[in-house]
């Protein structure tokens, strides 16, 4: 497919191989979750039956996309960026009177038995390539803030979709993009206003908000004392000072409780709750019956699948119980193990090692991303790049937090490797087309 | 756009980099770090199966098996596989109502959960294995699981044999958890005793189960799994036949029959009544049938042979005349002139024979068992003057009878064996605030006064005399199958205890000859059989007990010991028939037909009838019904105060569960089963006062 030697060359190798090992760890997982004594190995794979065969047909399928991408003039991507954005949005707005209702969420339309489709993760592709365009632009300078809020729209309008098609987890994704804005020369502050937001937000669940509030009074009270010369000089410090302070206490106080609340599900609070290890008491009957719901599709809570997928991937040890002999995940104690806890397979199996080998497997794919993206001449390659690069980012480190406790149990796979066809093609296409942009680095495209 | 951010590239690798070092971090605590996961891990994933094996094998002298193992059925469940059951059929084979059908699934769940297997109705009767076994694949999610049993091969020797039963939670904590909840062990007898011996090891099979606790297959292919190791057996000293003879002659009648064999001290035949079948406690029935004998005041589960205390009465005469003659007080030829009773002291104590010179000589007054004569001789041993005082007299004595075994636990290889009594000096010095002497328990000295023995103590006793001064401690296991130096449980049957053979022979023979005069032409004419030379003593105590707030005298009881041939004494017999008159009457023959059957292998046809009119005798005391009768009322009363709140009835009758029917949440609280095994102590037979006042109470 890609041997002829005229495409070939100016692809980057590495990126490429490394991606097609991730995709084979990824079958090999699935293969080690779901086989079970005495199947026809070689049959199965060949065959549509079993989650690996399958993921074996979307892998083949996605290497077709692929070359077809490859073979594809990359100013075709400048120009229909936004075409492809606009049709994202009408597929997500379509989503609303199709979507069906499986598994406690509302953004997948369903054709027919076989064949399911989630316009928000392809979406994620459409979006890169629209804020890449819109980043590429001549007259967009990010310390304008015209700029910041037509590209934080860009950005937050699929998200805002996602979570009114109860799909938390995605929507978070599109946050991401901010890190692609922030190297194009969104201020800094942005990143850590947001960062000290989620701060905010974890201590206000942590603390006794009277505790909290008298804790932001003391460091107010610092700051001011620190600073009392410069505020001698300039009186509008200690009015930012105070402001900030309010803001601060008005979110404890008010927005954190209203957006526990109102925003977001009684089941999505609780496993905010049980991943930073307290307990959530539901305020009404409602809200616990919306978490028995949730936990009976489940089949059990989230801080049940994550004590269980701790278990797994502590039990791997240093070098792990080897290739399916994990008692844990062979025998289904670690729910969804096949998508968004595939990583238990791999910690348990191979152990620290192997964790270890497989996480540099990604850190040198997304290390390498950033590299391909600084040798861009153009700025849209180089957005879309850093675009690519956060998202697997993003996808990455939240999918193995969740797996290892660190992060709350929101549902987003790991890419390449997770099983699900969807998921899979969205991410291969990412890359090819990422690869199809290096190949024509020194090109200028807007 | 101006590319002037380059330098953000690297805070963006910083971003990236200190994340994964952070995933790292954890991962390491989490897999190389702690070892807690791993654990748990195989927590879940492994479950350890524990393989029972086969309990041992118990013989007799002669090999032949008379306890070993048979197989029965469970019928279990796994409810999750129980789909579209004829359950009215199922119920129809139980004999069971649907709504029992129903609670026995819910405690099912409740006990293993829905995925495991747990006992739907267990130990099924043979005809009911039948019936289910031909109609089973009707019931998916039913099975029949094996399970080993004890099998009593003879159907005697329940007592010294033993049963198992369940772990309660007092034996699991003195084990220190090495049995679990649902183990068996033996509750009583040889079964208790033996325990270690018999149980074997217990096997581990590792088996991997899934999310749902469903069994996989064997985990690492059974690298850790150890075997189990079956039981071993034991060797008896004990004759299945001679116990079998003697059971029969002690049916319906309440007592005791101990044989043993002096050169070793291994027991023969060792015998309680009234006694039961040990296969009743085995199989379905065991719950009804415990039930019965629990509340049968007669107390067929008690061994009176190591467990029933008795004066010994007369029995005790051929060890007080040993004891006289070792400390020198008397000769063989001391002669008291005895008029039909002694009138040494204050108390008058009565002898059966009033004629001159039937205690002309310790022979003589022993083959008559002159009361006068040991009252005489037990003051002299007490008073003697070496011992200045009758209170190191008495100490020095009482030296003698522990020297006997009496007055302290022999150690016979039976749990719970009892001590009897040989009151201590500080015993009478509370009851006379110190002032006492040889007159105070003058009837000590005819095996009276507080002096209580068991039958296995009486026996023994024989066996020191038959052996002129030494024993072994009597026991029933001669050996231990592939006994190795680890097992202990056996030293202490092999130690010869040899205290009295400091005794000189002449005084054993003289005593000897006594006894053989007693078989000859005194008291026990009736045990005599031809061509053997029995030495023997027979003894009749005095009984009260107290009845409806009045103490009343019954029947005495019936006492014999013995030991035979004189010239190479091969057993020692005691027997004791409870209410049964004199010794000679009911004790005599019995043993006498024992010794006969082992010595000569046969009974002589004459005899026969006479074993049949023994056998088909019912000497079970008459008071007994009427203390049953009290006992019952005394347990239908306290149900009928329970039964006395209404809405304690209409609980009782639906069988009664904290959740309304329908739910099949929340445990269900069988009250009925309560009630049916009450752990309440009020009912256990109740004093007569309480009885009283209960029925004043109302």
């Amino acid at each position: 497919m890609i041997t002829n030697s005229n495409t070939r060359r100016g692809i980057d190798g590495l990126l490429l191989w490394l991606y097609i090992l991730l995709c084979i760890t990824g079958i090999i997982s699935i293969f080690a979750t779901t086989y079970s004594e005495g199947d026809d190995i070689l049959n199965n794979f060949l065959s549509f039956r079993t989650d690996y065969g399958k993921q074996l047909i979307f892998f083949v399928f996605s290497l077709l996309i692929g070359t077809v991408i490859i073979l594809t003039d990359s100013k075709f991507f400048t120009a229909t960026a936004n075409l492809w954005y606009t049709v994202g949005i009408i597929l997500l707005l379509l989503v609303f009177p199709f979507h069906s209702n499986i598994k406690g969420t509302e953004s997948i339309i369903k054709f027919g038995n076989a064949f399911q489709l989630q316009p928000i993760q392809l979406c994620i592709v459409f979006t890169n390539l629209a804020l890449a365009k819109y980043v590429a632009r001549i007259d967009t300078d990010f310390t304008k803030t015209r700029s910041q809020l037509i590209a934080a729209t860009i950005v937050v309008g699929p998200a805002l979709l996602a979570i009114l098609q109860k799909e938390t987890g995605l929507a978070l994704v599109y946050f991401s993009f901010f890190l692609v804005m922030f190297r194009e020369g969104l201020p800094a502050v942005v990143l850590v206003v947001g960062f000290s937001f989620a701060i905010l937000v974890v201590a206000t669940l942590l603390l006794d908000p009277n505790l909290l509030a008298l804790i932001l009074t003391g460091i107010a009270l610092l700051t001011v004392y620190f600073l009392r010369r410069q505020i001698k000089r300039h009186k509008p410090i200690l009015m930012w000072i105070i402001v900030i302070w309010g803001a601060c206490v008005g979110i404890q106080r008010f927005a954190v409780p209203f957006i526990f609340d109102h925003v977001l599900k009684p089941y999505q609070v609780k496993r905010i709750y049980d991943t930073i290890g307290k307990d959530y008491i539901p305020k009404d009957a409602a809200a616990l019956e919306d978490i028995e719901r949730n936990s009976a599709q489940k089949k059990d809570d989230g801080n049940y699948n994550v004590r269980q997928s701790k278990i797994a991937i502590g039990s791997g040890g240093v070098l792990g119980k080897g290739l399916l002999k994990g008692t844990q995940t062979r025998y289904a104690f670690v729910p969804e193990q096949r998508t968004d806890f595939i990583f238990c397979t791999i910690g348990e199996g191979f152990g620290f090692v192997g964790s270890m080998i497989f996480l540099s497997f990604y850190v040198i794919f997304l290390f390498r991303i950033i590299a391909i993206a600084e040798r861009q001449r153009s700025t849209f390659s180089r957005c879309y790049a850093y675009g690519v690069a956060s998202v697997l980012f993003f996808h990455i480190a939240i999918n193995i937090c969740m797996t290892i406790g660190l992060a709350p149990v929101i549902g987003i796979p790991l890419p390449f490797v997770s099983y699900g066809g969807l998921s899979l093609i969205t991410f291969s296409a990412m890359v090819f087309i990422l690869l199809r942009l290096d190949k024509d680095r020194q090109m200028v495209l807007r | 756009m101006p590319a002037f951010n380059q330098s953000r590239q690297n805070i963006i690798r910083l971003i990236f980099g200190i994340t994964f070092l952070i995933i790292v971090a954890r991962l390491f605590i989490l897999q190389v770090a702690s070892d807690k996961y791993r654990l748990q891990a195989l927590d879940n994933a492994v479950y350890r199966k524990v393989v029972y094996p086969d309990r041992g094998i118990i013989f007799d002298r002669n090999q032949k098996a008379i306890l070993n193992n048979t197989i029965i059925y469970d019928l279990t469940v796994t409810p999750y596989e129980v789909r579209k059951v004829d359950t009215a059929f199922l119920c129809g084979i139980l004999s069971i109502d649907t709504a029992e059908f129903r609670n026995r699934m819910i405690s099912a769940i409740i006990k293993n959960g829905r995925y495991r297997p747990s006992v739907f109705e267990g130990l099924l009767s043979i005809e009911l294995q039948a019936k289910l076994e031909e109609n089973i694949w009707r019931f998916p999610g039913f099975t029949l699981i094996e399970r080993p049993i004890r099998n009593y091969i003879y159907n005697a020797g329940a007592h010294l044999l033993g049963d198992i039963g369940e772990v309660d939670t007092g034996i699991i904590r003195r084990s220190n958890y090495f049995y679990q909840m649902g183990d068996f062990v033996g509750r009583s007898g040889l079964e208790q005793y033996y325990e270690s011996v018999l149980m074997g090891k217990r096997g581990i099979q590792n088996l991997i189960k899934d999310n749902r606790n469903r069994l996989q297959g064997s985990w690492e292919d059974g690298k850790y799994d150890t075997a189990a190791v079956t039981g071993r057996n034991l060797y008896t000293y004990l004759d299945i036949e001679l116990q079998q003879l003697a059971e029969k002659l002690m049916a319906n009648k309440v007592g005791s029959v101990v044989a043993i064999e002096p050169q070793t001290g291994g027991i023969l035949t060792m015998v309680s009544g009234p006694s039961f079948d040990p296969n009743d406690l085995t199989g379905s029935a065991r719950r009804q049938k415990y039930a019965d004998l629990v509340l049968d005041v007669s107390g067929p589960l008690m061994n009176r042979a190591t467990r029933g205390l008795y004066e010994p009465g007369s029995t005790f005469k051929p060890l007080g005349g040993l004891v006289a003659l070792d400390l020198g007080v008397i000769t063989a030829n001391y002669g008291v002139g005895c008029g039909g009773a002694y009138y040494g002291c204050a108390k008058v104590v009565r002898c059966e024979h009033s004629n001159p010179g039937h205690a002309a000589n310790l022979r003589l007054a022993l083959a008559n068992s002159c009361n006068s004569y040991f009252c005489q001789i037990y003051r002299m041993s007490v008073d003697n003057s070496k011992d200045k005082g009758v209170k190191k007299g008495y100490t020095h004595w009482k030296d003698y009878m522990n020297a006997f075994g009496w007055g302290q636990k022999l150690g016979v290889d039976l749990p719970n064996e009892l001590s009897g009594n040989i009151p201590d000096t500080t015993e009478y010095n509370k009851d006379y605030r110190g002032s006492w002497n040889s007159c105070t328990n003058l009837t000590l000295g005819i095996g009276q006064d507080k002096m209580q023995v068991t039958p296995v103590q009486l026996a023994n006793a024989m066996c020191i005399i038959a052996n002129k001064g030494y024993y072994y401690t009597p026991h029933f296991v001669e050996r231990i199958e592939n006994e190795t130096a680890k097992d202990t449980i056996l030293n202490g049957f092999r130690d010869k205890h040899t205290a009295l053979t400091h005794i000189a022979d002449a005084d054993y023979e003289v005593i000897h000859a006594g006894m053989q005069d007693v078989v000859e032409h005194g008291t026990a004419r009736s045990a005599k059989i031809p061509g053997i030379n029995i030495c023997a003593k027979t003894g009749t105590s005095e009984k009260y007990t107290i009845l409806d707030g009045k103490r009343i005298k019954l029947p005495n009881n019936s006492m014999f010991v013995c030991f035979a041939p004189r010239e190479d004494p091969k057993i020692a017999i005691a027997v004791v028939v409870e209410n049964a008159g004199f010794g000679s009457t009911w004790a005599a023959p019995i043993a006498s037909i024992l010794i006969e059957k082992y010595l000569t292998d046969s009974i002589r046809v004459e005899r026969q009838k006479d074993v049949e009119r023994i056998a088909s005798t019912n000497l079970m005391p008459t008071y007994l019904k009427r203390k049953q009768f009290i006992a019952d009322s005394t347990r239908a009363y306290f149900y009928f105060n329970l039964r006395k709140d209404s809405s304690y009835i209409r609980k009782y009758l639906r069988g009664y569960s904290a959740v309304p029917a329908g739910k099949g949440k929340g445990l269900p609280i069988l009250v009925k089963e309560k009630v049916m095994n009450p752990t309440n102590k009020n009912d256990e037979y109740q004093p007569e006062d309480e009885i009283s006042k209960n029925l004043a109470a109302r």
